[in-house]
């Protein structure tokens, strides 16, 4: 393929050795939970990418079919004492593989088209959608083959709609600062409400908010499909779209861009003209709950609480939070989304059982993988319901969709699904 | 006994069809994870590895590998550092990553049945939110299965207090090598006392070559009401060891008392950033559990000892999460080596708590004298120490030198009195030590036991018995060719 630039060796070998055989990753890696097979487990890929790096291991149907299989979800990070880079070597390896394997007309069709070239471009990703929605009016759901049904359940039976972000969205009072907002690409499509919640809460914190359209896809979708040529140029365009506005710090709410956001440095580090400016970047993304925790953020949100015996809100039942992978590995963000669901909803907080384990998402694991999605997709379900929680609260668009289909198709629809932002915002009253 | 093409080829089918198709691993590629565990100076592939789901599929492919002739290797996570799951001549591994269910929790009696894949820390989870917990915690529990810390009868930092594997597991199934299942020791549901001998017992650290366990047993404990994590700061390794002798001598007993050496010490800092100090000359972590109303004065006079001592400091963990994050320090410190070296051995020496200090001089010109990194972290409680030898497997030399110096180590346990394996097992590893420790009635006594589970050693077979001749040679063949 013309486009990709190949590193050789494509991996670093120094970081492959880091790994010292010890096997603590195998209990946190979901994969493995599932099939048992250690060539499923961190432990496993590393030797297949060791395998591949020293080309004692061909790539094969069947060696490649692990390194498929892994969510990317960087659990194994988290569990590994010897701090082995895991989820940067996934992302060599995959570009390697998809420089040198060939894949079936489905997979490449897939891969390259549906994911690289319409997911990531908000206008095409409505275009993908429109015939989706005609079935389902239709009731035409029935006559598709069962992957087309199961990726048709993953879409929300109606966009929630918000008024378009504007470039710059006034401080509500007299502006503190400024920060800027990512609104990203499935996000921006799927997802408006969630960043019009978002942009509503940094205004309350008295920020002006700059969202410059000329940003885009954060590059995720390609890195960790194989593709770093394509998550190269999208660090860049960003990069320059965001080094102009002079901002500190900027906001992102979906995990997984955030922790690609967050390691745009390490992406560019081979190119000189661009590394430094990119760990600057890197330097500014904070997630929203991160930034919420920080500073006197916390303290103006619980001044703004609604008043609980006048607004109305469902204090009936309880919430459960799950871990979204690229949160809480990545980004070791754990403790503030909970912190922040605890001050507005105390006891009625439970811990979700296995909340670290993938629901299966995974970026667009769910149609690459759509077998080990649905495993781990009935797993969180069943740890869900055994909460007894009426609402789940998650910080990733991903885990929303795999999350509420779960919950759909299990004929539990009434629990709720929502997006930090959204909850937070519901429990705001804009007047005190 | 590697297969030829021909058994190999109908073997495969035969195991699927118990199996399952994708739970039969054959292809080379995929066999290469399973070379080893987490002991790494010897490696051989399995011939396959099955992935059972339930005791019947254990017994039916128990009952294939009976009728062949091969060899049979129980596999949990792999977690072993002493080679235990290492197919020295080929065979089948059963792994029972498959088998990970907990099946019933009877809180009434304590008891908790699992299967024994079922992952160490997972049947803690399971309990924990109605304050009780399993109390074998091997600082691997975050990965290993209860079928691997019955196998090698596992111990943890808080065994000190609470026994090791075989005081907290009533009764198993296990398949045994002819494919008979049998229940050893208390049944599920049965009274806790049971008439004869007790096999359960006999059967618990026999590193798999007794049969496969498939369920087991295991007794839930009543979660202290509290408890305070102190770490003593000492400039040397001699102070913290007579520090530890005056605890117990004082008649306490601590739910956990490890100590943590200077390399360790800067190697967990570089991971986990806790806020060591790197010049300390080694770390104690106390713990002490129970009725609160007892722990302050036993908190204050374990301080007053580490003062005599002269600890620079003695910090009491002020929160669960300071609780929390100095575990895992210490539990995580054998892979924050990887921060050290790409390889490491692991040493599982017993000396007698009066001599750690001599053996902690002995480690010292040890790794002068080999010109290797030996960094410390053990169980400073009942003397177990952990030397980690570090070395680089692809200097052929110091592979070498690493291995001579885990020798002289071993041996000085022995001529200190003590033993060379507290918990991590005899596996491959240590096999040429047993013939040093033990005399031959000993092992002869042993070896008979064995036989009687697994008349033709067939079940994990080249571990743990010198005489078993092919053994030896492959080690010494792999040493060389190191
Ligand atoms: C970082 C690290 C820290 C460790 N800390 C400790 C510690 O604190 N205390 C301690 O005791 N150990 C420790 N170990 C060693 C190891 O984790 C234990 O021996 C553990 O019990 C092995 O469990 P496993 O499931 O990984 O078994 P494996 O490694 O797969 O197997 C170990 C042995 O058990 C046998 N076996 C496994 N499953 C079965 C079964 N179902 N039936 C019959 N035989 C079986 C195998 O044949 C083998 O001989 C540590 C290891 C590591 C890597
Ligand atoms: S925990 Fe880290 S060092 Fe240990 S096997 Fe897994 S990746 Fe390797
Ligand atoms: S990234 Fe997730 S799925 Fe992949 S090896 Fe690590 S823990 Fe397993």
């Amino acid at each position: 393929m013309s486009d990709r630039v190949e590193i050789d060796p494509f991996l670093d070998a120094n970081q492959l050795t880091a790994c010292v055989h010890c096997g603590l990753c195998l209990g946190a890696c979901p994969t493995y939970l599932e099939t048992g097979n250690e060539n499923d487990s961190p432990r496993g890929r590393l030797y297949l990418m060791k395998g591949f790096l020293e080309q004692t291991i061909a790539l094969t149907a069947k060696s490649v079919s692990h390194m498929d299989c892994c969510l990317g979800c960087r659990a194994c990070e988290t569990a590994c004492p010897s701090g082995v880079k895991y989820g940067a070597l996934l992302e060599d390896t995959r570009d390697h593989i998809e420089a040198h394997y060939k894949r079936s007309w489905f997979q490449w069709f897939l891969r390259r088209i549906v994911i690289e070239k319409f997911f990531p471009i908000p206008t095409r990703m409505k275009w993908l959608l429109a015939p989706a929605f005609l079935i389902r009016a239709l009731k035409l759901e029935g006559c598709l083959p069962t992957y087309f049904r199961n990726a048709l359940s993953l879409i929300p039976k109606k966009l929630e709609s918000a008024p378009p972000l504007a470039e710059i969205t006034g401080a509500v009072g007299e502006a503190k600062g400024k920060v800027g907002f990512i609104d990203g690409c499935v996000m921006n499509v799927m997802f408006q409400k969630t960043n019009y919640s978002t942009v509503q809460l940094l205004r309350h914190m008295e920020y002006d908010v700059v969202t410059p359209s000329s940003q885009g896809c954060c590059g995720a979708l390609f890195s960790h499909g194989g593709n770093l040529k394509q998550a190269r140029d999208s660090a860049r365009r960003n990069i320059a779209a965001f080094e102009k506005l002079d901002l500190d710090t900027i906001i992102i709410n979906a995990a997984g861009c955030g922790s690609t956001l967050k390691e745009y440095g390490h992406l560019l580090s081979l190119d000189p003209d661009w590394q430094k400016r990119a760990e600057a970047f890197s330097a500014k993304i904070k997630d929203l709950s991160e930034f919420l925790m920080e500073d006197d953020h916390f303290e103006k949100l619980k001044r703004l609480q609604k008043n609980e015996k006048t607004s109305g809100l469902d204090l009936a039942g309880n919430v459960t939070y799950h871990d979204a992978c690229h949160l809480a590995h990545p980004q070791s963000i754990t403790q503030q989304p909970r912190e922040l669901i605890r001050n507005f909803c105390g006891d009625r907080f439970v811990e979700l059982p296995e909340s670290e384990i993938c629901c299966g998402s995974a970026g667009s694991y769910n149609l690459t993988e759509p077998e080990m999605a649905g495993k781990l997709q009935t797993r969180k379900t069943r740890n869900i319901l055994s909460t007894g929680a009426k609402t789940v609260i998650t910080t990733n668009p991903g885990c929303l969709l795999q999350i509420r289909a779960g919950l759909n198709q299990s004929g539990n629809a009434p629990l709720r699904v929502g997006h930090l932002a959204d909850w937070l915002w519901e429990q705001i009253d804009p007047t005190n | 006994m590697p297969l030829s093409g021909k058994q190999f080829t109908d073997l495969i089918p035969q195991l699927q069809s118990i199996c399952g198709k994708t739970n039969v691993i054959y292809h080379a590629d995929e066999l290469r994870v399973y070379e080893c565990d987490a002991y790494t100076l010897e490696k051989m592939p399995p011939d396959a590895v099955v992935l059972p789901g339930n005791t019947s599929e254990v017994e039916a492919v128990i009952k294939l590998c009976r009728d062949r002739n091969l060899a049979i290797i129980p596999r949990g996570s792999g977690t072993s550092l002493s080679g235990g799951v290492l197919a020295v001549d080929g065979g089948v591994v059963i792994g029972l990553s498959r088998m990970n269910r907990i099946l019933d929790v009877d809180f009434r009696n304590r008891r908790a049945l699992v299967e024994a894949g079922c992952i160490n820390v997972h049947v803690t989870q399971a309990v924990q939110s109605e304050g009780y917990l399993y109390a074998p915690d091997p600082s691997s529990q975050f990965a290993c299965t209860i079928g691997g810390n019955v196998a090698t009868n596992s111990g943890g930092p808080h065994t000190l207090k609470y026994g090791v594997t075989t005081n907290h597991v009533l009764g198993m199934e296990m398949v045994l090598p002819d494919g008979e299942t049998v229940w050893l020791g208390t049944q599920p549901g049965g009274p806790e006392d049971i008439d004869g001998c007790d096999l359960r017992g006999a059967a618990i650290g026999s590193e798999g070559m007794f049969g496969i366990v498939t369920r087991v047993l295991l007794r839930l404990i009543k979660a202290p009401q509290s408890c305070k994590t102190m770490l003593g700061i000492f400039e040397s390794v001699d102070d913290a060891a007579s520090a530890v002798s005056d605890i117990i001598a004082a008649g306490i007993i601590p739910a956990a008392l490890e100590m943590m050496d200077q390399l360790i010490i800067q190697a967990v800092e570089e991971a986990y950033k806790f806020g060591f100090p790197l010049d300390a000359g080694a770390v104690l972590i106390i713990e002490l559990d129970g009725q609160t109303t007892g722990l302050s004065s036993l908190t204050d006079q374990i301080q007053d000892i580490c003062r005599n001592k002269q600890a620079r400091e003695v910090r009491i963990a002020a929160s669960k999460e300071e609780r929390a994050l100095i575990w895992k320090c210490r539990k995580r410190a054998f892979g924050a080596i990887g921060r050290l070296s790409p390889n490491y051995l692991t040493q599982d020496g017993v000396v007698p708590r009066s001599r750690i200090p001599e053996m902690m001089k002995f480690i010292k010109q040890t790794a002068e004298k080999y010109q290797l990194r030996i960094p410390n972290v053990f169980h400073a409680g009942d003397g177990n120490i952990h030397p980690l030898i570090l070395f680089d497997e692809k200097d052929k030399d110091q592979v070498k030198r690493a291995i001579q110096a885990g020798h002289d180590i071993l041996g000085k346990c022995i001529d200190f009195g003590g033993s060379i394996s507290g918990e991590h097992g005899i596996g491959v590893e240590k096999v040429d030590f047993m013939s040093r420790q033990f005399s031959p009635e000993d092992l002869e006594a042993m070896m008979k036991l064995r036989k009687t589970f697994d008349p033709d050693m067939r079940c994990n077979p080249d571990k743990c018995f010198p005489s078993a001749s092919r053994c030896i040679d492959f080690t010494l063949k792999k040493q060389i060719s190191a």
